[in-house]
């Protein structure tokens, strides 16, 4: 049974659908150019309106993806890191020695390339870094100031700055698989997403713990809100927020409750200027949340598969969106 | 949902012959597509399009329950290779000689992304017919691969004597009395034996009778020796030629508690019971399974368990014909045999 929602808030008109013809899971922006990267080796290039291009960039199925300024860079399990530009165009970056799975992928400053396989999460700067996490790494981030990588793992997460292989790697220590990695945009709190439905967080400034729990399942997907006020998540039936706008971050404070579904949210993305989050449930419905007054709109209705795939344009009017069976599209906002 | 691609686990102490039974899996013609998780540091020889090396990382669950481990690698790798559903019908995943199949089976009941996709079909145990009465002297890691298997293969059976083999066989009746059980050289069996068994789908909680009790003059353990087709029934010489003379072995350690009541059971006093026992005996009750009445419930209600972790519900509704009893088996370690039964006994209507 799909809910209904009030149709006098709806933008389901202004779909341009894209035929990805297989699961998407990741949606990325280069300028105004949509890219859904498909489960298995391709992926598709859709400007917002005109014909999408489909691309083989990978010999076997992507498992990791992330953007940069202007490339999208792809990790699969033919063992390869590639990186693919807005004209279609893709580059080897590195191919694992041994054809290991690359399970992650993050995209630095100066365009520098993290990816993982295995334990071994390995930086390619101005040169070829590597280093050995404790356990298989869980998630790759940068850190927004510095050349510093985040490497979540069993047991919490290392802190490393590949440009100094001397300097001892700090350690973020929490029992427990880590599964997902973020960093606020100012820099000041790290955040696992665990096996067990909870996040975990760390104050860098002083490791101070933050436990974020009582979600239904795994949180698969997060954001920060512009500026980094809030961290939208996915993981329970309705839009959790928790509020970073001070220092404590959401330490002793409940997280604000959104847009309330029978169904759980698979994605959510967040408005990179507003306070919107695009939020996607199981059940594939699409909605934009207003996080001031919780007003919903929806984009759009709910399907067969869950969402698994948003992205917003930089300026924020464009929203791509993907399923796990092959639907996608693009929303024109402006 | 019926679209879940089935999981096999095979076990095994080193040199059992866990590779030789996987390269028949994959070389028979049976038109199908597997992709196989095989450990990085195992045997290697595999001649398969898809095999993904795995690093066996156990780590804890922080949910309160101290036996409940998870193999992580495995919530990765399923994950990665659902991105190729289509490309292949189920997984088969290699354990080494000294896994504990517990932490992949739970793997199952704890990650819902992998439950939500892939099935738990059935731990499939290869054992040495030579060697495993040492080994279940010697190694704890044989003795939980015995105890916590569906299928259990006796191997290299031309390297023992009838004696010999008779003896392995009694060995494992005393640990596990209900894996289906075959004599099997060189791993050579048909392989409906070991796949799609589907045996920890809640409606085919059919085998609580001990394997070797079936009573009605077949014989139950489906032996293939070089013939390896796949009958299901061979006949009455061949069961006395077998079981004429099995010795009944307790195991000190490891045993199986099996309880039965044809009295209807009160729900409210026995998931109370149940839970709290699991709780308190988790780290040693390796697998649990039942099918039990209760009082005014016209359905049959099925439960299995893997250490802590407790999954059951109403199967179907009960047949005219058909004895309403509630039976109820444990496997595990120094299991407190008495308490259980009182126990049981308790949760009577």
């Amino acid at each position: 049974m799909s809910e209904t929602r009030n149709d006098s808030a709806s933008v389901v008109e202004r779909i341009h659908a894209v035929a990805a013809n297989g699961a998407v899971i990741a949606a990325h922006f280069l300028g105004r150019m949509a890219v859904f990267v498909l489960g298995d080796e391709t992926m598709v290039l859709a400007p917002p309106r005109g014909e999408a291009k489909t691309l083989t960039v990978h010999g076997g199925a992507i498992l990791a993806t992330a953007v940069g300024e202007s490339v999208i860079v792809t990790g699969g399990d033919d063992g390869k890191v590639v990186e693919t530009d807005v004209s279609g165009t893709s580059r080897t970056v590195a191919t694992d020695p041994k054809n290991r799975w690359i399970d992650h992928v993050a995209v630095g400053p100066d365009g520098a390339v993290a990816w993982s396989a295995g334990k071994t999460a390995f930086v390619q700067g101005k040169e070829l870094c590597s280093i050995d996490a404790p356990s298989t790494v869980g998630g790759l981030a940068f850190l927004p100031k510095g050349f510093r990588l985040a490497i979540a793992h069993y047991n919490g997460a290392t802190l490393w700055f590949p440009n100094a292989p001397q300097s001892t790697p700090e350690k973020l220590e929490w029992k427990g698989s880590h599964l997902g990695v973020t960093v606020s945009p100012d820099g000041r709190f790290l955040v696992t997403a665990m096996q067990e439905p909870m996040l975990h967080g760390w104050r860098l400034v002083d490791r101070q713990h933050m436990r974020m729990s009582g979600y239904a399942t795994r949180v698969m997907s997060v954001g920060w809100t512009a500026g980094g006020k809030w961290l939208a998540t996915s993981g329970a039936p309705q839009l959790i927020l928790w509020p970073f706008q001070t220092k404590e971050g959401p330490m002793g404070k409940q997280p604000r409750q959104l847009a309330p579904s029978q169904h759980r949210i698979a994605k959510v993305a967040c408005h990179p200027r507003q306070d919107i989050v695009a939020t996607g449930y199981e059940d594939g419905m699409l909605l934009l949340v207003r996080i001031d007054d919780g007003a919903e709109i929806l984009a759009k209705k709910p399907g067969d598969a869950p969402v698994s795939a948003l992205a917003w344009s930089a300026d924020g009017t464009l929203l791509a969106f993907g399923t796990d069976n092959g639907e996608a599209g693009i929303l024109d906002l402006a | 949902m019926t679209d879940k691609i089935p999981v096999t686990v095979l076990t095994g102490y080193l040199g059992a012959g866990k590779t030789t039974l996987l390269n028949r899996i994959l070389s028979e013609p049976h038109g199908k597509k597997y992709a196989v998780i095989v450990n990085e540091f195992g045997e290697i020889g595999i001649d398969n399009d898809l095999v993904v090396g795995a690093d066996e990382e156990v780590f804890e669950m922080n949910n309160g329950c101290i036996c409940c481990t998870v193999r992580g690698d495995l919530v990765r790798i399923l994950d990665g290779l659902m991105r190729r559903k289509g490309k292949f019908d189920a997984i088969i995943v290699e354990t080494t000689g000294l896994a504990d199949p517990a932490p992949v089976a739970q793997t199952f009941f704890v990650d819902e992304n992998v439950g939500r996709r892939t099935k738990l079909d059935a731990v499939v145990t290869v054992a040495d017919a030579k060697w495993l009465n040492e080994r279940l002297k010697d190694a704890p890691e044989a003795k939980n691969q015995i105890a916590f298997a569906d299928v259990i293969l006796i191997n290299k059976t031309d390297l023992v004597s009838a004696d010999e083999l008779s003896e392995v066989e009694a060995r494992i009746r005393g640990i596990n009395p209900y894996a289906r059980l075959h004599k099997t050289e060189r791993a050579k069996i048909a392989l409906n034996e070991v796949l799609e068994r589907n045996a920890f789908d809640l409606d085919r909680i059919l085998d609580l009778e001990p394997d070797f009790l079936g009573g009605d003059g077949h014989d139950h353990d489906h032996h293939h020796h070089d013939h390896g087709h796949g009958h299901d029934h061979h006949h009455d010489h061949e069961h006395a030629h077998h079981h004429g003379g099995l010795k009944h072995y307790h195991d000190e350690e490891m045993q199986s508690i099996s309880l039965k009541t044809d009295k209807p059971l009160n729900p409210d006093k026995f998931f109370p019971w149940v839970q709290d026992l699991v709780q308190k005996e988790g780290p040693n009750i390796l697998r649990c399974k039942g099918i039990l009445a209760f009082k005014d419930d016209d359905q049959r209600f099925v439960f299995q368990g893997v250490h802590m972790i407790l999954d059951g519900d109403h199967q179907r509704p009960w047949k005219k014909d058909e004895k309403r009893d509630s039976r109820i088996v444990f496997i595990g370690r120094n299991l407190p045999g008495k308490k259980i039964a009182e126990g049981f006994e308790s949760c009577i209507a």
